[in-house]
This record gives structure tokens, C-alpha cells and sequence, in this order.
């Protein structure tokens, strides 16, 4: 059997292949049908006005609408600017936790649990929580700052401040969860790299610079596609807390096609929104996977 | 020197961080006269169970815990399977296309079923599952970011143990079954943690495709609920339904924290 097959298909035996493909069908199936298909879906839709329920091939036009309308630069540039802060910042602090949690120190577990707690709790149930927090005047965090005289902004209600916000608070829920993937990867390094360090008289942080930090580099990586993919995902908050207001200030991307799509029915225009989400996401992940892959040593 | 220093600096920032699940706690416990009057949020000169009652009173929440309950457990099971097959698969057998699908597979990690909340919509309606449970489940059936994982940890078993059993006369589904899934027992425990986690949260997904209470999960049937309150004094109750609905996640936490945290190291997160 395998001696008729083509040159570059020697080494594979058929008894694998039809099992491989047996294995996979299950979780192909399912993929085809939840990601594949509306993936290119969308794109057609996209390409179509729907007016009363009539569909018009529209071109390009919804896409040039799109991308006049204010409303989505607006958006656009919020969700930019959320995904540039809160990626390098919690993945900082995620490392900076995992580096010392990793280490010898008092209360280690509680500390952990302390970091890692608020990634398991359901973002409604934070968006609840905070949406008091940041209530003005009688709120935890005025009252904080009430004790030493400071009078709080409207931090959910003032357009320079709700992004401002609800970065914090995006930071507080991830950093935990990213700080999880670092222990895991510091766990692994080896252990004679850090003692020949010692004795050449390394300080803390010249270990860090010079074997952590490298070595941690395909973790990095890993964590970097997640936040940045989370960062255009997580939006439960708005539902909660300002409803992408005021004045769009705090909408975001995928809670501006919610909107779109489920209290406008405008489906050209959402559609057109979602394939625009998604060359985004795909351009991120394959600058990701193509460019700084090739720059890490593993 | 700088030990100290971190020490101190990691100690406020691990307060920091539970801060916000301290104040829910303790303003849980706040009756509404207090409510707004209190100068010190973390003072309660009378603490109740009021607000728990009469949030339980408010929201249905036996019907809202069963769905969530049912929908969780709906989508690991069948995760479970699915994964397993295709993690075995990727790491142990060589086919033609291996290296496509490998890519098709990671599509899914970077444009996940949350992302193509407007298109699935509509594939839930050419199925007719519209306010179903099965509408929440299935798109969460394959999990590639499982795939994955488990692919990881069954790659490190040595593969002569897959010839031994082989040579002692074991199909494929004996040695998967006796020797596989007892070494990724970590594995499976991390994922089936971070699984139950995310679906338990997940809101979005639910509230697009359901409109009875009886297919609610407890996320939409709480932010429906803290929706519809007016003033402050209500921040109780809110806060009593908003711990119902964390409390079973959090204790289960504790419970496994140790478990959980290391089975996440172990599994091969590199």
C-alpha cells in the first residue's frame, strides 16, 4: 500500500490517516460549523443591505459607511487604546507577581489566591461590584479618596474618564489569570542556570534581564495572543455599567456589534463590523505567530 | 533589602486586589438604613441576612442555578470527549494535512465563538435552537485552546508505552484509555476548572439566544435583575445576589486552590 503513494507522502500509513481523520471529525465538525461557516458568512453578508427583510447587493457601500461613521472611529480608537494599555501593563504585573509569588515569601498562598480570584469571578458579577465602587461621593473608592481631601471625577459618568476606568479595572481581573501562566513557565526553567548566576555574584534583577525574561520569552508570547484576543472580547461590562456611554466613550468593538445587530437589526452594517473585528484579530495573531516568533529562541 | 521592600510592595497590592471582594462581602451584610449614611464602607453596626433573603425572594434562583448548573456540565462532558480524540491525534499520529489542520484548529483560539456573537446567531436560528440551552452549549463544544493543552501533556508520555500495549495486543482505545487519560489527569483537572469557570461566567452568548427564565443562566437573570434597581439603598440586595452567584465558584477555589494551581503548572502551559 504505502509503496504506490506519491514520494512526499511516504512514512504515512493509511490505518493512521483514516484514524487521525476518525479522531479529529468530532471537534472538525463542530468547528466548521461555529467558526468556519459564520467566519464566511458574515463576509457575504457584509457585501448586503437588508431592508425589510429584501436583500440588496450593496458593494463596497456598507463598508464605506462603516468606515465614515463616526460612531465606529470612536469605538475603534477606544478599544485600540484599551488593548495598547491594559496588554503591556497586566502582562508587567502578571510577571512581576509570578517572578515573587514564585519565590520565598510570607503568606505566598493567600497572596496568590489574592491575585487570582477576580479571573474566576464572572464579569457581571465584577461589573456589580465596581459599578459601586466607582459610584461618586458615596462610592468605596470617593470615600478613599475622601480621606484625604481629594474630590473623586464622576469616574464612570465623565467621557475623559470612563476608558481611564475601566482599565483599572480590566487590569485587576486579568492580571491574575496571566500571572497563572508565568508560574508555570518559571517552574520549568532550569534550576543550574540561576545557581552558576548566583556564584558569579548576578543581582535580582540582572537574573531577571538575563535568564528569566529570555527564557520566559515563548510564555510571553502565549500570554500576549490571549490578552490581546481578550482585550476585544471582554465586554459584559458595558452591559452593567455604562451601556458603552456617555456618548460612546466606553463602547467597545464587540458591544458596538451587539448593539448593531440586536437593538438596531441593522445585519449589513453589524456584519460589516464583525468581518473588520475579525481581520483585525487574525492581522494580530499572525504578526504574532509569523514575526516575534521567529525573534524568540526557544 | 529589596526582599523586604517587595514584600511589602506585593502585600499591599494582594490587598488591593481583594479589597473589591471584601467590600461586596461586607456591604452584602449592610440593611439599606445604613446604606447610605455609614461613613466608614467597611463599618456595619448591624449586620443581616436580610439582603440574601430578599434577593432570594426576588430572583428565581433555583431555576437560574439548575441552568447554569446543566449548561456548565453540558459543555465539559462533551468537551472532554471531543478533545481527548483530537489531542490524541495531534500528538501521536501523522497524517496528511497534519500541519493544515493544526492551523484550522488555531484559527478558533484567536477568533473564538465569542467573537461571532451576530453570525452564530443566526446559524441558532437556521437550527431552530433559539431559547434552548442547547443553543448556549454547542458552540462551546470544541475547544481548541483544549486541544491544545492536552496535546502538550500527551506528547511528554513516553511512546514506547503506546508500543508495550501494542505489542500486548491493545487497540488504540486501551492504550488511550489505561495509560492516556490517567497520566493527564492534571490536564483534564485544569482544564475542566478553567471550563466550568469560564461557561459559569460567560453572558453575552446567554443573553443573545435565550428570552425564558427557564433557559437563563444565573449571569443574565442577575444583570436583568441589578438593571432594574434605582437607588443606592438597593446596593444590598444587589451585592447579596452578585455573592450567590460568585460564592460557589469562590469556595470551590479554595477548596482546590492548591490542586489548581499546581495542575496548571504541570500541565505544560510553556
Amino acid at each position: 500500500m504505502t509503496r504506490s503513494w506519491p514520494r512526499r507522502f511516504r512514512g504515512y500509513r493509511l490505518k493512521d490517516n483514516l484514524l487521525a481523520y476518525a479522531l479529529l471529525f468530532p471537534s472538525l465538525l463542530l468547528l466548521a460549523v461555529f467558526t468556519f461557516y459564520p467566519m464566511v458568512k458574515v463576509l457575504d453578508w457584509s457585501f448586503y443591505e437588508t431592508v425589510l427583510k429584501e436583500r440588496h447587493f450593496a458593494g463596497l457601500d456598507q463598508y464605506k459607511h462603516v468606515l465614515q461613521d463616526e460612531v465606529f472611529h470612536k469605538v475603534l480608537r477606544n478599544n485600540v487604546w484599551l488593548a495598547l494599555v491594559t496588554v503591556p501593563v497586566s502582562i508587567w504585573l502578571a510577571l512581576y507577581m509570578a517572578v515573587w509569588v514564585n519565590g520565598k515569601l510570607r503568606g505566598r498562598s493567600l497572596i496568590r489566591a489574592a491575585f487570582f480570584y477576580p479571573t474566576l469571578i464572572p464579569m457581571i458579577a465584577i461589573a456589580n461590584i465596581w459599578l459601586f465602587i466607582y459610584t461618586p461621593d458615596y462610592g468605596l473608592l470617593d470615600k478613599f479618596l475622601g480621606l484625604f481631601g481629594i474630590q473623586g471625577p464622576g469616574w464612570l459618568g465623565e467621557p475623559g474618564w470612563v476608558l481611564v476606568s475601566m482599565m483599572v479595572m480590566l487590569i485587576w481581573k486579568e492580571a491574575g489569570y496571566f500571572m497563572i501562566f508565568f508560574l508555570a513557565g518559571l517552574q520549568s526553567l532550569p534550576q543550574e542556570v540561576y545557581q552558576a548566576a548566583q556564584m558569579d555574584g548576578a543581582g535580582p534583577l540582572r537574573k531577571f534581564r538575563a535568564i528569566t525574561f529570555p527564557l520566559l520569552m515563548p510564555t510571553t508570547l502565549f500570554v500576549l495572543v490571549i490578552a490581546t484576543t481578550n482585550s476585544f472580547k471582554l465586554v459584559d461590562h458595558l452591559y452593567i455599567m455604562t451601556k458603552g456611554g456617555p456618548n460612546n466613550a466606553s463602547n467597545l468593538l464587540l458591544y458596538h456589534i451587539y448593539e448593531t445587530a440586536f437593538s438596531f437589526w441593522d445585519m449589513g452594517k453589524a456584519s460589516v463590523l464583525t468581518v473588520i473585528l475579525l481581520v483585525m484579530l487574525l492581522a494580530v495573531s499572525i504578526f504574532y505567530y509569523g514575526f516575534l516568533d521567529k525573534r524568540i529562541h526557544y | 533589602m529589596h526582599r523586604l521592600l517587595n514584600q511589602m510592595v506585593i502585600s499591599l497590592l494582594a490587598l488591593g486586589f481583594v479589597m473589591p471582594l471584601i467590600w461586596a462581602a461586607v456591604t452584602s451584610i449592610t440593611p439599606s438604613s445604613e446604606m447610605l449614611t455609614r461613613s466608614n464602607p467597611f463599618a456595619v453596626t448591624e449586620p443581616t441576612f436580610g439582603n440574601y433573603f430578599k434577593a432570594w425572594e426576588t430572583i428565581p434562583f433555583p431555576i437560574y442555578y439548575w441552568n447554569t448548573i446543566m449548561i456548565v456540565l453540558g459543555i465539559l462532558m462533551v468537551q472532554l470527549l471531543t478533545l481527548t480524540l483530537a489531542a490524541y491525534a495531534f500528538a501521536r499520529l501523522r497524517f496528511v494535512g497534519q500541519g493544515l489542520l493544526f492551523v484550522l484548529f488555531l484559527v478558533q483560539i484567536m477568533v473564538p465563538p465569542d467573537i461571532l456573537i451576530f453570525p452564530n446567531y443566526t446559524v441558532m436560528k437556521e437550527l431552530h435552537l433559539i431559547d434552548t440551552k442547547w443553543a448556549i452549549m454547542i458552540p462551546y463544544w470544541a475547544s481548541s485552546f483544549g486541544v491544545f493543552l492536552l496535546r502538550q501533556t500527551f506528547k511528554q508520555i513516553p511512546y514506547e508505552l503506546d508500543e508495550a500495549s501494542r505489542v500486548d495486543g491493545c487497540r488504540w482505545w486501551r492504550t488511550l484509555w489505561h495509560i492516556y487519560l490517567p497520566s493527564a489527569r492534571p490536564t483534564y483537572i485544569a482544564f475542566s476548572l478553567i471550563s466550568i469557570s469560564t461557561h459559569w461566567s460567560n453572558f453575552m452568548w446567554p443573553l443573545i439566544v435565550t428570552d425564558s427564565v427557564n433557559n437563563r443562566p444565573l449571569t443574565v437573570g442577575i444583570a436583568i435583575f441589578a438593571q432594574s434597581f434605582e437607588t443606592g439603598a438597593q446596593w444590598g440586595t444587589v451585592t447579596a445576589a452578585t455573592m450567590m452567584v460568585i460564592s460557589p465558584l469562590l469556595i470551590a477555589f479554595f477548596f482546590f486552590q492548591r490542586k489548581f494551581v499546581e495542575s496548571f503548572m504541570h500541565a505544560g502551559l510553556k
